[in-house]
């Protein structure tokens, strides 16, 4: 099919961009690297009267690795992440997720910005900017504001960005080089949506024993979610530990069933990737597995 | 929602056209350009049959409008071969390897494939079945497919960066 008419804006300034949100509100609709927007103008479950493109705003596209920080601006392409070596170097999770998103193809035209707007509850950074407590920039007619990953996405397909606003770029901190990291998916075919997916960083102490860890799970619910509670620091890696990590985490989850799988199928993925990525940053952090 | 003029380069030569916000940029190069190589199958993304170059990188022509393309250089598959009509290293390898059967998918995997080769002159079997999950064929089982991109690598095929054929 063929989307419904829409007028069509592309703005230089980030700024005029703002200006066309703020008078068109509803009706207008920001279109960023067009590969989940477009597909759903394409089936017409998507008609906006105005789109708003961002491909032609300047300054939105830069990627840049400081002291302690990366930043990458809303329009960088999944491929720019996937592809740059100062990414990979400074935090190779956010590399690897983006390298899962779709195919390649799609992933020369999706961007970061786009991907956390449009919130789908199982996508790949997502579930990384909720785990490493992302810095997400916006920027509305009231000025910027600072919102984390953590706590970004309210809802499915829904989140904190108000309807003027503009998601500009975000910032995650630098993984150690002595952290482990993985990421885990399980798609029906490779490229396809995730059903349920999963990321966890580890570090360790000196004695061996666990001194920090992060754990988050994606398609278990409407939006990613940080399992923080379940700690374990302090003790030392052990399959069995990770089994009984991934228990509890599935007992405090509550996923539903829907065409791609069944609760209980959510349930039994989301118990093997926690072990699966739990053993995987595990070896990362112990360095049997390089960057 | 008024038409609007854009300018773009298709295969090496100046193209314009008036388009609608609306038109995506494959029903432009097919309908307006008349270059009829760039197949539509989904228009969702999933098949990959409409892949084409913009601005030398692959991408899905049916989910970028034609509007977005204005000031911007495209390759198709009519673009690929030399001007003499000389089969493109791609091209030849899929026909040496029975890399085809109907065709219809055929313009997006040479397109795509001289984009993979590009990135990356020596992929590994691997790398060239993760290049090629974007692309449904859904006569070959792809094994041919994957052997003909195998022999274009080795014959040292690729693309410029701005997609322009070498």
């Amino acid at each position: 099919m063929k989307p419904s008419p829409f007028d069509y804006h592309a703005p230089t300034q980030l700024s005029e961009a703002i200006g066309l949100l703020s008078e068109l509100g509803d009706e207008a609709k920001l279109l960023s690297g067009g590969q989940s927007l477009v597909p759903l103008m394409n089936m017409r479950l998507a008609r906006p009267e105005h789109v708003v493109d961002l491909n032609r705003v300047t300054g939105l596209s830069d990627l840049s690795v400081d002291q302690d920080r990366v930043r990458v601006g809303a329009m960088v392409r999944h491929r720019q992440l996937e592809r740059s070596a100062e990414l990979v170097a400074a935090n190779p999770l956010v590399a690897a997720a983006a390298s899962l998103i779709a195919h390649f193809q799609i992933r020369e035209r999706g961007t970061i910005g786009g991907s956390l707007a449009h919130a789908d509850p199982s996508a790949e950074l997502p579930l990384v900017a909720c785990l490493l407590d992302a810095d997400i920039e916006a920027q509305g007619p009231s000025g910027v504001r600072r919102l984390t990953g953590s706590e970004f996405f309210t809802s499915v397909f829904t989140t904190q960005l108000d309807e003027s606003e503009v998601l500009t770029g975000v910032a995650f901190r630098h993984l150690d080089p002595a952290e482990g990291w993985a990421f885990e998916e399980v798609a029906r075919r490779h490229g396809d949506f995730a059903i349920v997916a999963t990321a966890a960083t580890t570090l360790f102490g000196e004695d061996g024993r666990y001194a920090a860890a992060g754990l988050a799970i994606a398609g278990v619910g409407a939006v990613p979610q940080r399992l923080d509670a379940i700690s374990l620091v302090g003790e030392l890696p052990s399959d069995r530990l990770w089994r009984s990590v991934a228990a509890e985490a599935s007992s405090r989850i509550s996923p539903q069933g829907d065409i791609h799988a069944t609760a209980e199928d959510r349930h039994d993925l989301a118990r093997t990737l926690i072990i699966r990525s739990l053993s995987r940053a595990t070896q990362r952090a112990k360095g049997g597995d390089p960057r | 929602m008024k038409a609007r003029a854009i300018h773009l380069v298709v295969n090496g030569e100046q193209a314009s056209g008036e388009v609608m916000p609306r038109m995506l940029l494959s029903d432009f190069i097919r309908d307006d350009l008349a270059l009829t190589g760039t197949h539509v199958g989904c228009e969702q993304g999933a098949c990959g049959a409409c892949t084409v170059l913009l601005n030398g990188r692959a991408v899905r022509s049916c989910l970028t409008f034609a509007v977005q393309a204005d000031g911007a250089s495209i390759t198709t598959i009519e673009g690929i071969a030399g001007p003499d009509g000389e089969l493109h290293p791609v091209q030849q390898a899929l026909r040496d390897r029975h890399g085809l059967q109907c065709g219809f998918c055929t313009p997006g995997v040479v397109v795509t494939a001289c984009a993979l080769l590009r990135d990356d002159p020596q992929p590994t079997t691997q790398a060239i079945r993760e290049g090629l999950s974007g692309n449904l064929c859904r006569c070959t089982g792809y094994q041919s497919i994957i052997e003909a991109i195998e022999q274009a690598a080795a014959v040292g095929a690729s693309t410029s960066a701005d997609g322009t054929v070498a």
